[in-house]
């Protein structure tokens, strides 16, 4: 067991290419999916925290379940989208990395939606009165309050983030796992673990939490400056 | 520019309910401009209640809200409000002050100018740049008028804008009221400080258990209060005046 450990560390130091390879491909894959799942999610959230419609609370509910959505049959529905009998088979996506954006963006879509509504209602019900004092409008209220909580909606992101750089489930299902093509850390963890080669694993293991960390740590400070700064 | 005045403002027997308990019961009355109208009254009167009913913020569950001139939607609101505790955008405060100009359709190369103006008018110039949700709870109050201001309302309601400021902060912010009033803005204003009431009002509004008791012009509600509601508010608020009234 030690001896894995300090191989695994001695994996990390040498910075084997096969390795830096699956980390680049990782991060491209998880920040893409989180990027888009942000484009979508952030502006989905403000708009059923501020609208107010027939269905809103059953959509409201739908979408903290979906939270829950497990990887594996996120995965297997994008793996029936893409196949070549799928609706979208002629893309000849399944088993790109593509795919695993895809797949990964609708995994994390949930989550940062859910959050940032969380996030945006609360401030909502704070600035309401003021907002609509001054005559704003939803859709313009919704904006403003992006805009104005952007410092704590970080953390939807972040959570999103958090989803998918941990998932192996979905990628492992539309990305196939292939070598030097849609090989990423999860999905090599699970491999290299079942094959017996508990060093390359751990050494993945530790360089994938490093990495959520990292992001966190800056995520953090970013936030605590940001509240420094403007109250 | 020929739009009619949106006052007189009247209110035809207003009522709000919530949860089946009545908290505002018709309530009529017109409110004209020019001088300044003072809702008095315990907590729970129904004061705040009442300016949201005529700011638009509530509907009425009865009764009817009527401004001279009907507000046309998308066009920039003539009246504004100030709160208790100011709700401040985490932008600097001349930009919370062009974001509310940019909702009343002030173009774009105006709205500074007139910020700038408006802060100047609150004596918040030095700290146009700073971010307005680390004022302090004065600076944030006199950055909510500055933001009234700027759009020149022709009716500006005010929820005990000085409940939660210190004495020095209080009277900054009863100054700019006064300038407000001086420029020709109608102003309605809840408070709790009798004082203020005094100093500012022209006029009282004595609402009790969500009923308009009593109206008067404000020395006269003082010294002769002719509701037993507002005498026995008077004489709780002002115990050494219980003498005076009692003949």
């Amino acid at each position: 067991m030690r001896g894995a450990f300090s191989e695994a560390l001695g994996l990390i130091g040498s910075f084997d290419p096969g390795l830096a390879g699956i980390i680049v491909l990782s991060l491209e894959v998880s920040l893409s999916a989180v990027l888009l799942a942000s484009a979508i999610g952030l502006p989905l959230g403000a708009a059923l925290a501020v609208a107010r419609f027939p269905g809103r609370r059953a959509v409201i509910v739908a979408l903290n379940a979906l939270m829950g959505l497990p990887p594996v049959v996120v995965g297997l529905a994008v793996y029936l989208l893409l196949s070549r009998a799928g609706p979208l088979g002629e893309l000849g996506l399944l088993f790109t990395p593509v795919a695993m954006v895809i797949a990964q963006t609708l995994l994390v879509l949930p989550i940062i939606a859910a959050l940032a509504r969380q996030a945006i209602e609360d401030a909502w019900s704070e600035y309401e009165e003021q907002l609509r004092s001054l005559g704003v409008g939803e859709f313009d209220a919704a904006l403003t309050l992006l805009w104005d909580i952007r410092f704590s909606l970080l953390t939807a992101v972040l959570a999103g983030l958090g989803r998918a750089s941990a998932e192996v489930g979905a990628v492992m299902i539309v990305g196939g796992n292939i070598d030097g093509v849609t090989r990423v850390m999860t999905t090599a963890i699970a491999l290299e673990t079942s094959k017996g080669d508990l060093p390359l694993a751990l050494a993945l293991g530790m360089v994938l939490i490093a990495i959520v960390l990292a992001l966190n740590a800056a995520a953090f400070l970013l936030k605590e400056a940001a509240q420094r700064r403007y109250g | 520019m020929n739009r009619g005045s949106i006052l007189p403002l009247r209110l035809e027997g207003v009522c709000f309910g919530a949860g089946g308990r009545a908290i505002i019961e018709g309530v009529s009355v017109e409110l004209e401009a020019g001088s300044s109208t003072i809702i008095l009254g315990a907590n729970g009167a129904g004061k705040s209640l009442l300016m949201r009913l005529c700011h638009g913020l509530l509907a009425p569950t009865a009764g009817a809200v009527r401004w001279s001139a009907a507000e046309r939607p998308g066009a920039a609101r003539r009246q504004a409000m100030v709160f208790q505790r100011p709700v401040m955008l985490r932008r600097s405060a001349l930009a919370n002050v062009t974001y509310a100009l940019a909702r009343a359709n002030v173009p774009r190369a105006e709205r500074e100018r007139l910020a700038l103006e408006a802060l100047e008018s609150a004596g918040l110039l030095s700290l146009a740049k700073r971010p307005a949700r680390v004022l302090s709870g004065g600076e944030q109050q006199r950055l909510a008028l500055a933001r009234a201001w700027a759009l020149h309302p022709e009716v500006l309601f005010l929820d005990e804008p000085t409940a939660s400021l210190d004495p020095g902060a209080t009277r900054e912010i009863e100054n700019v009221i006064k300038a407000f009033d001086a420029a020709g803005t109608k102003i309605v204003m809840a408070t709790h400080n009798l004082g203020q009431a005094r100093r500012i009002g022209d006029e009282v509004l004595f609402l009790h258990q969500g009923r308009l008791v009593e109206r008067a012009p404000v020395e006269r509600f003082f010294s002769q209060p002719e509701s037993a509601e507002a005498k026995a508010f008077i004489r709780g608020e002002l115990p050494w005046a219980v003498g005076r009234l009692s003949h």
